[in-house]
């Protein structure tokens, strides 16, 4: 079938990603720890129809050739971790990480993942866990009565105990990084899991070894920019009409071809 | 056979060629570093007895637009756009070097600084190894330093430096991947005068208002010379009229 359509409709497929991602940031504008993700396209294979610099004759040589290209992929969607900005919550157990670095969440399969989102809660039996009831690594539980938690930006937990003067360290929050971050795989529950591409897990102490602090009362917004993300949509949205345009027009062409001969 | 309505055929083939071209370049209005193609029609006389009056039409793909495509600032620090002329010397798939607008780089699990669609980037030396790092930093001339793991900022070290070259547009051509390689099966001469930022991305240089005129443009002209076909037909039908009397 005629190549003009299917370059074009290569088009409306790599718009139509674009836009997926970009809803998908919008949409995640308000979620914790969040890192916000882009298409990255690149040009399809060309075909080359008549080779340049082939012999023309015995002397001459054709100074130029066809390549026809055919069209556009998507070559991955990648996250970008620049850092979010810092909400202030004053939530004893909400800790953001400024800096590199992200927690290590057990599964209850007991697999690994990792998140940058750092609204903690307790569970029954008074363990530090994700929102979604996923426990922290390495594991800290804050006994029962306890008054006070503080978390320094070392990561030091320590809570104040009823009837006692002097803190009680209860465990140290640990900070995992990635020699290539955007090699995570997202897993939904703002969950990450590490893959061959992201190198292997390194734990460390907050502040030490280029790993980031931990704060205490504070969440990592979303690293989504909304203007961007608009602007974006603007662009795809056009882009993806041009390319609806341009199959109508290779339509056209043929219609006629039939109506005509 | 009249060859009136091969060379119209010929028109209307090429045109469609064209077409492809056009709509191959729209398709890549959102690709980082795209170049856009060029086509253009050239004649061919046709060879033979009788006046000669009848000339095919062939498409030829001239070369690419040279312009630069606008930067978008997107604040990521692998992140990096050639401003005005240049190349980032990359590894192509078949090991030899190659050359590409595409800055949006990686640093793989190897430390491997690599491009999005995962061939490594080559310094002056070979492929470039970043060791781990806290933060990186792209210097207009392609140097790249970090902060190093564990160290702290006021101690940088400098770690290879991308490779940026600037061969003439008739020494280098577009691949069947779309990566630019010499002509000649040669590697290209880095060039201290390319300059790189960083932070941004260098957009598609196609331009979009030019491509949908050229694309009413080519569906016109293939209109007329599909038309000129049926009017061959035509004739030829006349002819055949008058030969039943």
């Amino acid at each position: 079938m005629n190549p003009a359509l299917w370059a074009a409709k290569t088009g409306l497929d790599a718009q139509q990603t674009k836009l997926a991602v970009t809803s998908n940031n919008l949409a995640n504008v308000s979620t914790s720890g969040f890192k916000k993700g882009r298409a990255v396209f690149e040009d399809l294979l060309y075909q080359n129809v008549r080779q340049v610099g082939g012999a023309t004759s015995q002397d001459t040589e054709a100074p130029s050739g066809v390549h026809l290209g055919t069209g556009v992929r998507v070559v991955a969607t990648e996250k970008l971790y620049t850092q979010g900005g810092l909400t202030q919550t004053n939530n004893a157990l909400d800790v953001a990480v400024e800096g590199r670095g992200f927690f290590q969440i057990q599964m209850p399969d007991g697999t690994n993942t990792y998140t940058r989102d750092g609204s903690f809660q307790l569970s029954a039996q008074g363990q530090l866990v994700t929102s979604s009831g996923y426990t922290v690594q390495p594991g800290i539980t804050i006994p029962e009565g306890a008054q006070s938690v503080t978390i320094g930006r070392d990561g030091v937990v320590s809570v104040r105990l009823a009837g006692q003067q002097a803190p009680v360290q209860v465990g140290q929050l640990q900070l995992t990084d990635f020699v290539n971050p955007a090699g995570l795989q997202p897993l939904g529950e703002n969950l990450l899991a590490e893959t061959v591409a992201s190198g292997p897990a390194q734990s460390g102490t907050p502040g030490q070894n280029g790993l980031g602090v931990t704060t205490q009362g504070n969440v990592e917004a979303s690293n989504v920019n909304v203007v961007e993300e608009l602007v974006n949509m603007i662009e795809t949205q056009r882009a993806y009409e041009m390319n609806s345009k341009a199959i109508s027009t290779a339509d056209q062409m043929l219609e006629y071809v039939n109506n005509q001969l | 056979m009249d060859r009136m309505l091969y060379v119209a055929m010929t028109g209307a083939k090429e045109t469609l060629r064209a077409q492809t071209v056009n709509n191959h370049n729209l398709a890549n209005v959102s690709t980082t570093g795209f170049r856009a193609d060029l086509a253009a029609f050239q004649s061919r006389a046709v060879d033979g007895t009788g006046f000669a009056s009848r000339v095919y039409a062939t498409n030829g793909t001239v070369g690419w637009d040279d312009t630069s495509g606008a930067l978008l600032s997107t604040g990521r620090d692998l992140d990096v756009a050639i401003s005005g002329k240049g190349w980032i010397a990359v590894q192509g798939p078949d090991g030899k070097e190659a050359y590409t607008r595409a800055g949006n780089l990686q640093v793989d699990a190897n430390g491997q600084l690599m491009t999005a669609t995962g061939l490594p980037v080559l310094g002056d030396g070979g492929p470039i190894n970043i060791p781990p790092y806290t933060s990186i930093f792209f210097a207009r001339d392609g140097s790249i330093s970090i902060v190093a793991q564990g160290q702290t900022p006021d101690t940088t070290s400098t770690v290879g430096r991308i490779k940026l070259v600037n061969p003439a547009n008739d020494q280098i051509a577009r691949g069947d991947d779309g990566l630019f390689r010499m002509k000649n099966g040669g590697v290209a001469d880095s060039d201290a005068a390319v300059q790189l930022g960083s932070g941004v991305l260098e957009s598609s240089n196609v331009n979009t208002a030019d491509a949908m005129v050229n694309m009413i443009e080519l569906a016109r002209q293939f209109e007329m010379q599909v038309k000129a076909i049926r009017t061959a037909e035509e004739n030829a039908n006349a002819a055949t009229q008058l030969m039943r009397i």
